[in-house]
């Protein structure tokens, strides 16, 4: 299957011992002057690029003071060492969260501080070098921004900022990820990650509706565009066809169906993912999510609810009040934005749905807490919403529940291995070996509960988990959407 | 006056004014960079009351290093709270009268003493057996350990082996509070536990230890997670404007 080896799972998780540059052949496919240029970077390493990015680096610290602070306070107590899936799976040091924080550090250091400027090997401070810029390349790509380390460090230290930034200032010299930055063009040019036209995805939703009503009689609408309902549906385009996710798109469908509740679909903001917040890019980020509030005020929305994906819960819960706000003009007696578990989640407590267990009994589940929502979103009105309504709504639809064990799950989720802009072909190895600690966690409910069914609420993990699952032995069916569920155990035409 | 006593009272002065002026430095310069977004590492609290709350959990217990690693938090918390009794203790060489909670403290900062260098050792070995930690310390690392155990091995020989004039250092400090020269006792272990603690000082503010402020200022810990009810924006941020809504 590939020419790496797929990491062992073991009885009990084991730190293992550091092997020093296993992964530095790791490095995505560097993106192309087409690819650049569309989001404002230059196309190819600019001439005086290490002045660039040592000036970048600079106004990066200036403009932020997590930045700042985590760049300064770091005492190498070594907490956060063991804490990072990928050192886990790879044994490769730098991949250690403070290891890949000195990388940036040491720049820092050497440009910005005075013990780094009189004495740059006392305190590990280096030049900005050909070789330091590879191994930036190489290795913050190896982050998935998945936050684990920041909570286990005693400063809240978040190794995700420190990547951003680091890629932020590769992409101001000329140097940025492909992956990502081609993604960004087309949401830019058609409107979604997947470059999805609006006639296909009108085509695609009308095929949709068909679907429904062949396997269940009911006409579940799925609209596009219309003015005037109450709710806006932001989620992400994979969503619209990737299995599983789409089994999660008919399973919002038949919520608002059911609720009674008008929905649309909007073509000009027909994704709920910004990949601009992995590259660190604030600029591009604002502009790739103010589609959805021109999006809102043309079709006169009330509300705004976010499909299921991990980093978009994450920018549409924390930014995009900040980014996108303020909205004064959506109807003030729900949240803004809203997560579709939530939204779920108060229609079971009103008894707004009528759902049939049974219908999942061929399924023993377990949940995976994505990375995003766990560790930097809520969901509800108390702190932990995020683990608990979730499994609220699966616990509703399914009579056979296990949770993974404790370490891996809610604040110490295990991220998939596939976030943050690595959920590319040409990063095969590193999402595989990223992916150990989840899977050795579920290897332990799938031998002693029997678990076939891993539901999650985000389309990176999905498509992650459908593709690394197999190289684990598991089946890749194994993964569904937690709206899956809902629309399994959902009796439509009960309510009507 | 002998020249040592001249050396040290403007080393101390030079040092005190390092360390406050860095450090007050440092705490502008964190106070005023801005957070533009919103990044509290969730569950967090929602309330102001629960951020204190977190924040006092993080100083005092090191609540997320207690999560982490039972061995760093053992030496570690062993370490700083043993440190805090002592520098507590040293009150009494610069007070006239004595406070009385210093006094009735007094026993503990002794034993404190021990606490520090067995915090300190524990520490300073786990830099050398485990190989994660040993691949992430630079030299600095080390010296820094290095210079915090001479300081308390240097005071605990001065306890219990080469006594010096308790009175007559005290008379130095309280001399150079009210800017007034009193001679040094020019003991050689006196001499070398000063100058490390006035070294400490002034790399306080250029090096790691700026944990101590920084952690205050550590979004991901002091932010509250309101994004929804309440708009945040500063720097970059504050400059957005959205056009449309009322
Ligand atoms: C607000 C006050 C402070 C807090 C909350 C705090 C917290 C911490 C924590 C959680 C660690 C990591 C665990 C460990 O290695 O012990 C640490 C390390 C350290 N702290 Fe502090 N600290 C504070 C003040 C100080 C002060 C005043 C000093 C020294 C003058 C100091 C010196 C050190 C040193 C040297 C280390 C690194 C130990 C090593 O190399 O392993 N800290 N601190
Ligand atoms: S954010 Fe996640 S992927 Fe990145 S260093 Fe921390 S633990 Fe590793
Ligand atoms: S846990 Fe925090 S302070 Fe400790 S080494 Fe990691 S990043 Fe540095």
């Amino acid at each position: 299957m590939a020419n790496f080896e797929t990491p062992a799972l073991r009885e009990y998780p084991v730190i293992p011992l550091i092997h020093a540059g296993v992964m530095a052949e790791s490095k995505p496919y560097v993106a192309k002057p087409e690819h650049q240029e569309p989001l404002g970077f230059p196309g190819k390493l600019v001439d005086n690029w290490e002045s660039v990015a040592v000036k970048k680096l600079g106004e990066l610290v200036d403009e932020s003071r997590a930045l700042r602070v985590f760049l300064d306070t770091c005492v190498k107590c070594g907490s956060c060492t063991d804490k990072c899936h990928y050192y886990l799976g790879t044994s490769d040091p730098k991949n250690m969260p403070v290891a890949r924080q000195d990388l940036l550090r040491s720049v820092y250091r050497r440009y910005y501080t005075l013990s780094g400027k009189l004495f740059p090997k006392l305190v590990g401070a280096r030049d900005m070098t050909k070789e330091v810029l590879d191994e930036w390349y190489s290795y913050f790509h190896q982050c998935s921004q998945c936050r684990r380390c920041s909570v286990f460090c005693p400063y809240g230290i978040d190794t995700a900022e420190v990547s951003m930034a680091a890629r932020d200032i590769m992409d101001a010299v000329g140097v940025g990820q492909k992956y990502s930055n081609e993604i960004i063009g087309k949401v830019f040019k058609i409107g979604n990650n997947l470059g999805l036209p609006e006639p296909a995805l009108r085509n695609t939703l009308d095929g949709l509706e068909e679907d429904v009503k062949d396997a269940t009689g009911v006409d579940v609408k799925f609209p596009l565009d219309e003015k005037g309902a109450e709710v806006l549906l932001i989620t992400p385009s994979a969503d619209f066809f990737a299995e599983p996710h789409i089994d999660g798109l008919i399973g919002y469908a038949k919520v608002f169906h059911q609720a009674g509740i008008r929905w649309t679909l909007s073509s000009h903001a027909s994704e709920a993912a910004n990949f601009s917040m992995f590259i660190g890019s604030h600029e591009n980020m604002h502009k790739v999510a103010i589609r959805i509030r021109e999006a809102a005020l043309d079709l006169g929305i009330k509300r705004i609810v976010v499909g299921e994906c991990g980093h978009a819960w994450r920018v549409a819960y924390s930014f995009w009040n900040t980014l996108i706000g303020p909205f004064n003009f959506l109807d003030p007696n729900y949240p803004v934005p809203q997560h579709i578990c939530e939204m779920t989640y108060d229609l079971i407590q009103r008894g707004a749905l009528t759902l049939d267990k049974s219908a999942n009994d061929d399924k023993i589940v377990t949940y995976h807490d994505s990375c995003n929502v766990a560790r930097a979103t809520r969901m509800g009105t108390m702190p932990g919403g995020q683990f608990v309504i979730p499994r609220a709504v699966i616990k509703a639809c399914v009579n056979k529940f296990h949770d993974m064990e404790p370490g891996s799950i809610n604040e110490s989720t295990f991220c998939c291995g596939g976030g943050g802009g690595l959920l590319t072909d040409d990063l095969m190895e590193i999402r595989v070996k990223g992916a150990q600690p989840r899977m050795q966690a579920l290897k332990h409910v799938v031998d002693d509960h029997g678990v076939n069914y891993l539901a999650a609420i985000c389309a990176i993990c999905k498509t992650q988990f459908a593709k690394v699952l197999p190289y684990y032995k598991y089946p890749m069916d194994m993964i569904g959407s937690v709206h899956g569920l809902v629309s399994n155990a959902i009796q439509l035409g009960t309510k009507e | 006056m002998p020249a040592v006593t001249i050396v040290y009272a403007v080393l101390f002065y030079v040092a005190t004014a390092v360390l406050v002026g860095g450090v007050a430095y440092k705490v502008y310069v964190y106070a005023s960079t801005p957070a533009p977004l919103k990044i509290p590492t969730t569950p967090a609290p929602t309330t102001l009351l629960g951020v204190a709350g977190r924040m006092l959990r993080e100083v005092t217990v090191f609540e997320s290093l207690f999560k982490s690693n039972k061995w760093i938090w053992l030496f570690g918390i062993m370490f700083h709270f043993a440190l805090l009794l002592v520098l507590l203790q040293h009150l009494r060489y610069f007070t006239q009268p004595v406070w009385f909670w210093v006094v009735l403290e007094q026993p503990f900062g002794v034993y404190a003493g021990f606490l520090m260098v067995v915090g300190l050792l524990g520490l300073w070995a786990r830099r050398f057996l485990v190989d994660r930690v040993r691949y992430i310390t630079s030299p600095s690392d080390h010296l820094m350990l290095a210079l915090l155990l001479a300081i308390a091995v240097s005071g605990l020989a001065m306890k219990f082996v080469f006594h010096t004039n308790i009175i007559a250092l005290k008379q130095f400090f309280l001399g150079l509070l009210s800017f007034q020269l009193e001679p040094l006792p020019a003991d050689p272990v006196l001499l070398i536990h000063l100058a490390l603690v006035a070294t400490l000082m002034i790399i306080f503010p250029i090096s790691k230890l700026l944990h101590a402020p920084g952690v205050f200022f550590s979004p991901t810990r002091n932010q509250v997670d309101n994004p929804r009810e309440h708009r945040h924006v500063a720097g970059w941020s504050a400059s957005i404007n959205n056009p449309g809504g009322r």
